[in-house]
C-alpha cells in the first residue's frame, strides 16, 4: 500500500530534510519515494508543508499531497493557527511533536473518538535532552516509524547512520540516533 | 552494476554531469537551478572530474563561454533558468547557427513579471525556434538518463546542433525520487569521445566560424540548419533506443500511454504526465477510455508521429503549460492543432493552458479536462477551444 504524508513544521525545522531522510530510509526496503517541499514561499519560522510518498510500487503522480494517511506536525504552536487535519483519510493519522498527554492533544486537535489515529510525541524534549537543540526532525521520523509501519526503525537508524556519518561528527550522528530510537520507544497512541 | 539512490532532479543532472566529466562547464547560478551548479562546483573543487569550470557573470556570458569552448572542440554543458535562459537569448541563436553541440539543462521556471521561481514552460517555450533541440522529462529518472542521451544526439556528426534538456522546476528539480544510477564507467563508455567536426584549434585545416554572410547565402545556411534539426529525429530516437537496450529504459520523441484504443487523449510535456498517467488508469477502471500522448521531443516537432498516434480519437485535449499572450491558446497547441489539421485530420481540439508559475496540478484537475472532453466527444464538436485549468474567476 502506498502512504502519502503531509508534513507541517516552520522554516528552520528541517521538515524537509525529514522528509527526504523518511524517503530514503524507504529504499531500504525496496521502495519506491518521493519527497518534496510545498512549492511556496519559505522563510526562517513561517508555516512551511513538506510531502513524502513510500510506495511499493514505482510513483507517477507529480503534484502535491491533498488527502494524506498520515500527517506529521513537527511544532505545537501550528495547532489552532494551520488547519493540519484538513484533507486527512478518515482512518488516517496524525502524529504530533507535543509536550502533552495523547488524550490532551486529541481534544487540542477536536478529533473524536474512533477514525483518525493520534499520536504525540515529545521531540523537543528529546531533541533538546539528546543533541542539546530543539531540534525534533529526527526523532519525528523516529516516532512515524513506529506509528505507521512505513519504514521499519532498523532502516531508519542506518539511513541516518550511512548518509549523515560524513556530514555530522560521530557524537552528533550518535545523538540523533539515540533521539531518533527515544521517539520510537516514547511516542504515545491515543 | 547500476546503483539505486535518491535524489532530486537537480542533484541527477549533476550527477550525469559529473559521469560525462565534460572538458567545460560555464554556468551561473539561478533557482532552481541553482543546486546543479553548486554540486558541480563541489565535484570540481573535490577533483572528481577534470572539467574547466568558469564561474561567468551573467547567462549571457555562460552561454559566450560554451560558444567558445565548443568551437574549440570541448565538450560543453551549462545549466540555466527562467531569466537566464532568456539572457542566453540572443547567444543561443549563434550556437545553433554554428552548430556547436552545446548540452544546456533548463530546469524550467515562468518568466517576471510577476516575480516567481515556479515552474511553467514559457522561459523554454520563449527559445523554442532558437534551433535548440528540445527533449522535457517526466521524471528524476527520466532527467539523469535524458542528460546522457543528450550528449549524444548533440555531438552526432549528422546533428551537431545544441539539446536543451527541460525539467520542471521544483517539481521535479526538488523532488527526491528513487533513480537508479549507471556506474561511471557505463556512462563514459555510452557517451564516448568528443570528436567535432569543426574544430578552431585544429591548426592543419582551419576552418572559418560565425563569418559575417550576405544575403546570397544566408537563406542557404538557415536551410541547411532546418535539416538538420529535421534530422536530428532518427539520431534521437537511435540514442534512446541503444539506451534501452545497455540500460532497459527506453527513450524515443513520444511516449504514448494506454492511447492505441483511447477515445479520449491528452497530450503533455514534462512532469505532468506522470499525474495524467494515474488519471487515466483510474478511468479505463471506470469503463471509459482515456489515453496520453507525452511529447518528450518537442523540438524537432515529430508532426507525423503526433497525427499517426492521434488519428481517429473522439477528442483530443492539449495542455500547455505557457501561454502566448495574444495569441490563440499555447505554443503545443497551436502545433498539434496544425499537424492534424494539415494532415487532413480533422478531430475536436481542445487546448488546456495550466500550472502557470507553479500552481499545483492535482490529479482531479486533469480528470476534469477529461470530463470536458468526453463532453467534447459526445458533441462531436468544440464548445471552447482555450481554456484554463484552475484559474480562479474563469469559469
Amino acid at each position: 500500500m502506498a502512504i502519502e504524508i503531509r508534513w507541517h513544521a516552520r522554516g528552520g525545522q528541517g521538515a524537509v530534510l525529514a522528509s527526504r531522510f523518511l524517503a530514503a530510509s524507504a529504499l531500504r526496503e525496496n521502495k519506491y519515494f518521493q519527497a518534496f517541499p510545498q512549492f511556496g514561499t519559505e522563510r526562517m519560522g513561517a508555516p512551511i508543508v513538506a510531502f513524502t510518498r513510500v510506495s511499493p510500487s514505482p510513483i507517477h503522480l507529480h503534484c502535491a499531497v491533498v488527502e494524506p494517511d498520515v500527517v506529521a506536525v513537527m511544532d505545537p504552536t501550528l495547532l489552532g493557527q494551520v488547519d493540519v487535519l484538513a484533507g486527512l483519510k478518515p482512518a488516517g493519522t496524525v502524529v504530533v511533536n507535543y509536550p502533552g498527554p495523547v488524550e490532551e492533544l486529541r481534544r487540542v486537535l477536536g478529533v473524536k473518538d474512533g477514525g483518525v489515529r493520534v499520536a504525540a510525541v515529545d521531540a523537543t524534549r528529546i531533541s533538546s535532552e539528546e543533541l542539546g537543540r530543539p531540534i525534533p526532525n529526527t526523532p519525528m521520523v523516529g516516532a512515524l516509524s513506529r506509528i505507521t509501519g512505513v519504514v521499519g526503525i532498523d532502516n531508519v537508524l542506518a539511513e541516518f547512520r550511512e548518509s549523515m556519518g560524513a556530514r555530522f561528527k560521530p557524537p552528533v550522528v550518535e545523538a540523533n540516533l539515540r533521539a531518533i530510537r527515544r521517539a520510537y520507544e516514547e511516542v504515545q497512541v491515543g | 552494476m547500476p546503483r539505486l539512490i535518491g535524489l532530486t532532479g537537480d542533484g541527477a543532472a549533476a550527477e550525469a554531469m559529473r559521469q560525462i566529466d565534460p572538458d567545460v562547464v560555464a554556468a551561473y547560478p539561478i533557482t532552481p537551478q541553482t543546486e546543479i551548479v553548486e554540486r558541480f562546483a563541489e565535484f570540481v573543487a573535490d577533483g572528481l572530474v577534470n572539467t574547466e569550470f568558469v564561474a561567468v557573470e551573467s547567462e549571457h556570458s555562460a552561454m559566450s563561454a560554451c560558444c567558445g569552448s565548443a568551437a574549440a572542440g570541448a565538450r560543453t554543458i551549462t545549466c540555466t533558468s527562467s531569466q537566464g535562459l532568456a539572457l542566453m537569448h540572443e547567444v543561443l541563436y549563434i550556437a545553433a547557427g554554428n552548430r556547436l553541440p552545446i548540452v544546456l539543462i533548463n530546469v524550467n521556471r515562468t518568466l517576471s513579471a510577476p516575480l516567481n521561481i515556479h515552474c511553467d514552460h514559457s522561459d523554454s517555450m520563449g527559445s523554442r525556434d532558437s534551433g535548440w533541440i528540445q527533449l522535457y522529462c517526466e521524471n528524476v529518472q527520466e532527467v539523469y538518463d535524458t542528460v546522457i542521451q543528450a550528449v549524444r544526439i548533440a555531438e552526432h556528426p549528422q546533428v551537431m546542433l545544441p539539446v536543451m534538456v527541460n525539467l520542471d522546476g521544483f517539481v521535479l528539480s526538488h523532488s527526491v525520487e528513487r533513480l537508479e544510477l549507471l556506474d561511471d564507467e557505463e556512462v563514459r563508455e555510452f557517451v564516448g569521445p568528443f570528436r567535432p567536426v569543426v574544430d578552431l584549434l585544429d591548426l592543419e585545416h582551419p576552418p572559418a566560424l560565425g563569418a559575417l554572410v550576405a544575403p546570397e547565402f544566408h537563406f542557404e545556411h538557415k536551410y541547411a540548419q532546418w535539416l538538420a534539426i529535421d534530422g536530428a529525429r532518427a539520431v534521437i530516437e537511435g540514442v534512446g533506443r541503444e539506451f534501452g537496450e545497455r540500460f532497459g529504459r527506453n527513450y524515443g520523441l513520444l511516449d504514448p500511454y494506454r492511447l492505441e484504443d483511447a477515445e479520449l487523449a491528452l497530450v503533455v510535456l514534462g512532469s505532468t504526465a506522470g499525474t495524467a498517467r494515474v488519471v487515466v488508469d483510474d478511468l479505463r477502471e471506470r469503463g471509459i477510455r482515456a489515453g496520453m500522448l507525452r511529447i518528450r521531443c518537442f523540438r524537432p516537432f515529430p508532426a507525423d508521429e503526433i497525427v499517426e498516434a492521434l488519428k481517429g480519437k473522439k477528442a483530443v485535449a492539449i495542455m500547455d503549460r505557457a501561454g502566448t499572450q495574444g495569441g490563440e491558446g499555447g505554443p503545443v497547441f497551436g502545433e498539434v492543432r496544425a499537424a492534424l489539421y494539415t494532415r487532413g485530420v480533422f478531430l475536436p481540439v481542445i487546448n488546456y493552458i495550466y500550472g502557470l508559475g507553479g500552481r499545483d496540478v492535482p490529479a482531479a484537475s486533469v480528470a476534469r479536462v477529461f470530463t470536458h472532453l468526453g463532453q467534447v466527444a459526445e458533441a462531436g464538436r468544440v464548445d471552447r477551444a482555450v481554456n484554463y485549468l484552475d484559474l480562479r474567476g474563469w469559469n
